[in-house]
């Protein structure tokens, strides 16, 4: 016979436990994923929108009760966008904090040295930013996921749109280093087999913003468009050489992508009538049921809508957590299964899916054109055209050396 | 392949002229300074940067490029004069060595401090409406501001000439430059001057700052690049010397358009090759005098 006090506190108890399940199955220790990234450096504001991204997703997840009832916690580290460093960070991050997961990541030398380190000690790698060897022989292992674009998908994509409507005749202006000569060879291809022909392409070292000498040979050629694979600061100084020497007014000047935050900093006026690619803008919320709710959240977290890196971010972070909780389990190889068994998923924007082969996320891209009267505060670019998810714009897995 | 016009190798020509004309403005104040002090000023490039951040400052509270232009360059003059003060004076018969080290570990610390008051990502701002576009020269169009560039080093450097050339305070940098120990024997307060010079020196790197804002846009790596590209066209035209330092600017503004023009791969490396190829010939420089580096 169980008296009055033992049967109340019981339950009480049981009572509790059933009307916030959640809350109280969250109390294990938390899954810890590391997320190295340049939160210093040129590409820092960047880094910047990516940490949103997954500190928003950090947000979301726990107020569901985060994953198999444990908490979510997301550890970032500033990698310098130096490879030694992100390894470093990498390291510490797996063998000191128990990270079961690895996410983050930007440029293509950095993701590299980040992902030896996951490969080394086993752990799911989803990188966040582009690049073509990520996801390709020798550099993947079977268990680094690739959720950003990559410059073949981006320069197919866009290539092929503004050969068909900005103009035949082009020129290229690129970062001599390993992403503007990616860019490089992709538009020229692309171009070319789409009818058009380049004229000609010149190299300028990143970080060395003078593109005054290059400028009088440009407009001499009389290219119908300017492909400025120009990252960063850079973009700065040559959306003004360009402008300064009256090439906008001969020239259609497409972006391999256009970011918010750059035509913010170079202004309305210099990224007017310029196009560009783009895995996310926020005024997609209008059409997009996702991002609807996705930039709502972000907007009243950050109070400012998101720029398009931080939906990688976000995106990366919550493919995690369905990995777990498909997997019912934190390992990271049972958990790589159940996403390539459950491909299909749509955390911040229409539909996106892993290819098996190379773990390769597709996803659709949009081409933005700069507005010449900016809407409300954040309102850069229109969304001119969309380029739907199509495993044909990337390389095959056999050409990435998978056989 | 392009066929090569004369007019193209005009327009080339002229573009390195301009950018050469940024070169000797930067490098004319590292020159000054080194001349006078043989201080090597690491800093320099980051004054540039905090000359471009002023520039901005002062555009956003008084909306006028000119106060920008004219009160930037007198803001990063009063830092140097801080500096000189308060950093470089102790260190003085001391090594160069420390000197050295400071001014390389303060350019860092101007950089990050540019970031925690005006944020990582970079700033913009615009020239003067009346410069914002191209003029037809005949053989190209050119940019208006370029332009502007150009007729302010040439107005600088005239100045600078009359001063050095034409007042006292000029005759004794020059004899200082000379004989420090003896115009100190005549009874002349050479640490006024030299604190006088390193200000002139600062201030003429933040007036390349606030010109070149609105080429490149501002942002806190800006003069890392830049100091560089200074430290060779100094070398080249001689530690200390202000001839050797524009004429070399202009060299170098040439080098590098001209090759840019055949072979834009090279443009970078042909810098230093010009450096190296007046080093083996005349060891210190196109006007350098010889022992003064040392």
């Amino acid at each position: 016979m169980i008296d009055r006090r033992t049967f109340l506190t019981g339950t009480i108890g049981a009572a509790a436990v059933m009307a916030c399940p959640a809350v109280l199955r969250a109390q294990g220790s938390p899954i810890r994923i590391g997320f190295p990234l340049p939160l210093t450096g040129p590409f820092d504001w960047i880094a910047a929108d990516q940490q949103k991204g997954a500190q928003l997703a950090m947000d979301v997840l726990n107020a569901k009760g985060g994953a198999l009832g444990r908490k979510v916690e997301v550890l970032f580290r500033d990698d310098e966008l130096k490879p030694a460093v992100g390894a470093q960070r990498t390291k510490e991050l797996i063998e000191n904090q128990n990270v079961e997961f690895i996410v983050g990541g930007l440029a293509a030398h950095v993701q590299m040295a980040i992902n030896e380190q996951a490969k080394k000690a086993n752990k799911i790698f989803i990188s966040i930013s582009q690049s073509d060897e990520i996801s390709a022989k020798p550099d993947s292992g079977p268990l680094t996921f690739h959720e950003a674009l990559n410059p073949t998908i981006t320069g197919r994509s866009v290539g092929a749109w503004a050969v068909k409507n900005a103009g035949k005749k082009w020129w290229i202006v690129y970062a001599d280093y390993a992403w503007g000569k990616q860019n490089n060879a992709v538009f020229t291809d692309v171009v070319q087999k789409n009818g058009g022909t380049v004229l000609g392409s010149t190299p300028y070292p990143l970080g060395k913003p003078e593109f005054s000498t290059h400028l009088p040979k440009i407009q001499a050629a009389r290219p119908e468009v300017l492909l400025a694979a120009v990252p960063g600061n850079d973009a700065v100084a040559f959306m003004k050489q360009a402008i300064s020497f009256g090439l906008k007014q001969q020239t259609k000047i497409v972006w391999p992508l256009h970011f918010v935050d750059l035509a913010k900093t170079v202004g309305i006026d210099a990224f007017a009538d310029t196009y560009g690619g783009t895995s996310f803008y926020w005024e997609l919320q209008d059409s997009v049921p996702e991002a609807k709710h996705y930039v709502e959240a972000f907007t009243k977290k950050f109070n400012r809508p998101p720029d398009s890196y931080s939906g990688y971010g976000y995106s990366g972070i919550m493919e995690v957590a369905r990995g777990i909780e498909l997997a019912k389990s934190t390992n990271s190889d049972a958990v790589a299964t159940a996403l390539l068994n459950n491909p299909s998923y749509a955390h911040y924007k229409t539909k996106q899916w892993w290819r098996k082969c190379d773990r390769k996320a597709f996803q659709d891209l949009w081409i933005v054109k700069g507005r010449q009267q900016l809407k409300g505060e954040w309102g850069y670019f229109d969304v001119v055209s969309k380029v739907a998810a199509d495993e044909a714009l990337d390389r095959t897995c056999g050409e990435k050396g998978y056989a | 392949m392009i066929d090569v016009s004369l007019q193209a190798l005009a327009a080339q020509a002229f573009t390195g002229l301009v950018l050469g004309g940024i070169l000797v403005l930067l490098a004319i104040g590292l020159s000054l300074i080194f001349g006078l002090m043989a201080v090597v000023n690491f800093a320099h490039g980051s004054l540039y940067m905090l000359g471009a951040y002023f520039g901005f400052f002062v555009l956003g509270l008084t909306r006028s490029y000119w106060a920008a232009l004219i009160l930037a360059p007198i803001m990063v003059g009063i830092v140097g004069l801080v500096i000189e003060r308060f950093l470089m004076r102790p260190l003085y018969g001391r090594s160069p060595d420390d000197a050295l080290l400071l001014t390389f570990g303060l350019s860092f610390v101007l950089i990050e401090a540019v970031k925690l008051v005006w944020g990582k990502m970079g700033l913009t701002f615009d020239p003067p409406k009346a410069f914002a576009g191209a003029m037809n020269l005949g053989f190209m169009s050119f940019p208006v501001y370029r332009l502007f560039i150009l007729a302010v080093t040439i107005v600088v450097l005239v100045a600078l000439w009359f001063f050095l050339e034409k007042t006292n305070v000029g005759l004794i940098v020059r004899a200082g430059t000379r004989d420090p120990l003896m115009v100190r024997a005549l009874g002349i307060d050479l640490g006024r001057i030299w604190w006088l010079v390193f200000g002139l020196g600062v201030a003429m790197a933040g007036l390349a700052g606030v010109l070149a804002g609105p080429l490149r846009g501002v942002y806190a790596d800006m003069g890392l690049e830049m100091i560089i590209e200074s430290f060779v066209v100094v070398v080249v035209g001689g530690m200390g010397s202000l001839p050797g330092a524009i004429v070399a600017g202009l060299l170098i503004g040439e080098v590098v358009s001209l090759t840019t023009f055949f072979a834009p791969k090279l443009a970078e490396i042909v810098v230093f090759l010009v450096m190296a190829l007046v080093l083996l010939v005349r060891p210190s420089g196109l006007f350098g005098e010889a022992g003064l580096a040392e």
